[in-house]
C-alpha cells in the first residue's frame, strides 16, 4: 500500500505578505440531497458534530464540519481516517431517501492563507467582496480564483481555508504566492 | 461592469463568476412542430437594445440557473428571479417599468 499525500506534501510558503500553507490530509464528503428533509439534515449533523449550516455558511470545527455548497449539496469534513466510516453512516442513515454520499477526499486539494493580510491576498483573485463588513469566520464562499473554481472560509478572521480541485493543486499554490508576493499590501 | 446577484445563494457577483445561457422564456418546438415554429424557437431572438431576459447559469457558485432582466445598453440590472417560471413575474416588470417606463420585450411590457 503506498503512502496517501496531499497534492502538494504539505508545501508551504511563508516570504511574502501572508503565509500559504498546504493543508493535511483532510476528510471531505459531498452529500446531497433534500436540505428539508429532517434524515438527511440529522445524518449530516451526526457526521460532522456540529449544526446545519446556513445558506452560503460553513459550520466548522477544527477539522469537523459542514459547508453549504448549493441548495441541495453539502461539504462534509471530517478526520481524514474516519471518512469511509463517516460515508458507510451517513448512507446507511440515507438509504431510503434519494441521496448522493461520496468520498471526494483525494478530489480535491486544501491551502490555508493567513496573517493579517490575508484578505488582501484573497481579494486580488477571487470576484468576491472579502471585507470584514462583508466576509468574516463562518461565511462560505463558491467562486473562482483566477481561472479556477474554488471555495473558500474563515477559520479565524485572518485564516482563509481554500478548496480546489486536486489537479489545480499546483496552479493555485503558485496563484496564491503571486498574490501575496513581498510588498503587495493593498493598503 | 456587470454585477448580478444569484436569486438561489443569494450571492452577488460579477459576470465572470456566471455564465450567459441565451434568451429567456424560450417556448420549445419539438417533433410534431411545423416548420415555421421550430424556426422561430431555433434561430429567432429578440437581440435588443435596451431591456432584454436572459437566462444565467452561477457556474462558479452554486450551479444554479436562474433568469436575469437588464439593460444590453447600459448594463443596469432591474431584478434576477427564479428558473422555473415561464414569465417574468409582476415585481419584475414593476421594477423595470419604474425604470424604463414604457418598455416592451416579445408580449411582455
Amino acid at each position: 500500500m503506498s503512502d496517501v499525500v496531499t497534492a502538494l506534501n504539505g508545501a508551504s510558503w511563508d516570504a511574502g505578505i501572508a503565509r500559504v500553507e498546504g493543508v493535511p490530509l483532510q476528510g471531505m464528503i459531498t452529500l446531497r440531497g433534500d436540505f428539508g428533509s429532517k434524515a438527511l439534515q440529522a445524518a449530516a449533523e451526526a457526521a460532522a458534530g456540529v449544526s446545519f449550516p446556513d445558506v452560503r455558511s460553513a459550520q466548522c470545527n477544527g477539522d469537523s464540519g459542514l459547508c453549504w455548497m448549493s441548495p441541495d449539496e453539502l461539504l462534509v469534513l471530517c478526520p481524514y481516517a474516519e471518512v469511509e466510516a463517516k460515508v458507510s453512516a451517513l448512507s446507511d442513515a440515507l438509504k431510503d431517501s434519494h441521496f448522493l454520499a461520496a468520498n471526494v477526499s483525494d478530489a480535491r486539494a486544501s491551502f490555508r492563507v493567513s496573517g493579517p493580510h490575508a484578505r488582501d491576498v484573497m481579494a486580488k483573485l477571487c470576484p468576491v467582496d472579502v471585507s470584514p463588513a462583508a466576509f468574516g469566520p463562518g461565511d462560505f464562499r463558491r467562486s473562482r480564483m483566477a481561472q479556477v473554481p474554488a471555495a473558500f472560509w474563515m477559520c479565524d478572521s485572518d485564516t482563509f481555508q481554500i478548496i480546489c480541485f486536486r489537479s489545480q493543486a499546483q496552479y493555485v499554490f503558485d496563484l496564491l504566492k503571486v498574490a501575496a508576493q513581498p510588498g503587495s499590501e493593498i493598503n | 461592469m456587470l454585477m448580478l446577484t444569484c436569486p438561489v445563494c443569494g450571492a452577488t457577483a460579477e459576470e465572470t463568476e456566471f455564465h450567459a445561457g441565451g434568451e429567456a422564456h424560450l417556448k420549445r418546438e419539438g417533433p410534431g412542430s411545423d416548420d415555421a415554429a421550430f424556426e422561430e424557437y431555433l434561430f429567432m431572438r429578440e437581440n435588443p437594445k435596451g431591456v432584454h431576459l436572459e437566462r444565467w447559469r452561477h457556474v462558479y457558485g452554486c450551479g444554479k440557473w436562474f433568469h436575469a432582466a437588464r439593460c444590453t445598453t447600459t448594463l443596469e440590472v432591474f431584478g434576477t428571479y427564479s428558473a422555473q417560471v415561464l414569465e417574468p413575474p409582476q415585481e419584475i416588470k414593476d421594477k423595470i417599468s419604474a425604470k424604463r417606463p414604457g418598455w416592451s420585450w416579445r408580449n411582455y411590457s
